[in-house]
């Protein structure tokens, strides 16, 4: 298992939202602001990458009938570490997300990971494996908050970047962001939950026609190169 | 006190509709939809785990937590209860009730990571709920979630005849249909209760 294959995976093939399909609740429920898409995005790459190399570390001495139960534990407690680092030092993200830095613990996307990589698979896979599911994650929530915030009231980046003072990020949540064009002509219903299952829809739709297209390349070249040959 | 339960009751069930405005529980409310049979039954345990849960993790919460100062602990308390809880249930079920049993079948180990039902109780916690507050919230969460999945599963069966592109086969038609439904329900969200 190489490092490059294990990016494109995470990143794109094996993209935990768009093709595993698992941690949607919230990946639909928090992408309202840039803001809010990667502090929750690195949050889960934090606890996912933390998660993957203590379950691989111990992953000879667990009993195979109660290692749910194990790996539920060692999420907990990673999540209500990073959940108290937020509380203290990043405030207002603790407050945006809510009860959905908690809810990591019953994310599909990190018991998911222990159950199917960490178990076979050595400390530096799992590690290397967490960092690039989790970026993938990040990747996915980028993607729906720009679009949906774009559109929804015409800015980019409300709550990161700040521009009132100079371009600069702030961690308080307080950036008033980009204004591309004015608010009163965004389409508000996608900042709704409405347009969080409809962007999400889209984006896996879009996954889907593209895998499928590529999917569809490779056997035509198959195809092309076995005729060749037959020529030959 | 009777308003109060009232309104926290159409609060769960209607205009904060657990899936249609929270976002909780969507991973088995995507999976679990295909049929209107499977919906129900998925529903039902739900309900049933959602309020014993909100139950137990309150009087856990009030008389072990608190007084030890140990609030910090909430989350990895709350989980492991619910996951016990459901292997009990599971158990207690097959054991005295066999009926019930295997109309629930596979459907309660899957409750664990409902998020639903660890949001449902965190939610508790939040807003200060007594314990005759935080029963009702979790029957009525419940109910909404069944609610919303009972409906979905019917939309669902009848998307399956109809005639849409092909790369939105799957799980990306469900997500846009599940949206239209979410339309809908915005409807309640001008309610005002006994405000």
């Amino acid at each position: 298992m190489n490092i490059k294959k294990q990016f494109t995976e995470g990143l794109i093939t094996n993209n935990p939202v768009l093709v595993q399909l698992i941690g949607m609740c919230a990946t639909m429920a928090i992408t309202t602001t840039l803001f809010n898409g990667v502090g929750m995005g690195l949050s889960v790459l934090i606890i996912l990458t933390c998660c993957n190399v203590v379950v691989s570390a111990i992953r000879k001495i667990i009993p195979n009938e109660i290692r749910l139960a194990i790996f539920v534990v060692i999420i907990a407690g990673f999540v209500t570490i990073v959940d108290l680092l937020l509380q203290a030092y990043i405030p207002a993200l603790s407050d945006a997300l809510g009860v959905f830095i908690p809810l990591i613990v019953v994310n599909c996307i990190i018991i998911g990971r222990a159950e199917a990589f960490c178990q076979k698979n050595t400390v530096g896979a799992s590690f290397f494996d967490g960092i690039f599911q989790g970026l993938g994650y990040t990747l996915v929530l980028i993607v729906m908050c720009v679009f949906r915030e774009l559109l929804g009231s015409g800015r980019f980046g409300g709550g990161l970047i700040d521009i009132v003072n100079g371009f600069r990020f702030t961690l308080d949540g307080t950036g008033s962001g980009i204004q591309i064009f004015p608010e009163d002509f965004g389409a508000s219903i996608l900042t709704l939950p409405f347009g969080g299952f409809i962007t999400l829809g889209l984006l896996i739709a879009i996954m889907q026609y593209a895998l499928k297209k590529s999917a569809k390349k490779k056997e035509a070249a198959a195809k092309a190169e076995k005729e060749a040959e037959e020529v030959c | 006190m009777l308003t109060n339960i009232i309104s926290i009751s159409l609060g769960a069930i209607l205009i904060n509709n657990f899936i249609f405005s929270q976002f909780l529980g969507c991973c088995p409310f995507l999976g679990c939809s295909s049929k209107v049979d499977t919906a129900t039954g998925m529903g039902l345990a739900v309900v049933f785990v959602m309020g014993l849960a909100s139950a137990i993790c309150w009087v856990i919460d009030q008389f072990i937590l608190v007084p030890l100062g140990l609030e910090f602990l909430q989350t990895l308390a709350f989980i492991l209860v619910i996951a016990s809880l459901v292997q009990f249930v599971e158990m207690f079920l097959k054991k005295s009730v066999p009926s019930l049993y295997s109309a629930l079948g596979i459907y309660l180990p899957l409750i664990t990571t409902n998020c639903a039902v660890l949001g449902v109780v965190l939610l508790n916690v939040q807003n200060d709920y007594n314990f005759i507050e935080s029963v009702v919230y979790g029957i009525t969460g419940g109910l909404g979630f069944m609610l919303a999945i009972v409906l979905f599963a019917s939309v669902r069966e009848r998307v399956a005849f109809s005639d849409y592109p092909e790369c939105f086969e799957g799980f990306p038609i469900c997500l846009v249909s599940a949206g239209l439904l979410a339309l809908a329900f915005m409807g309640f969200s001008g309610m005002q209760i006994f405000a």
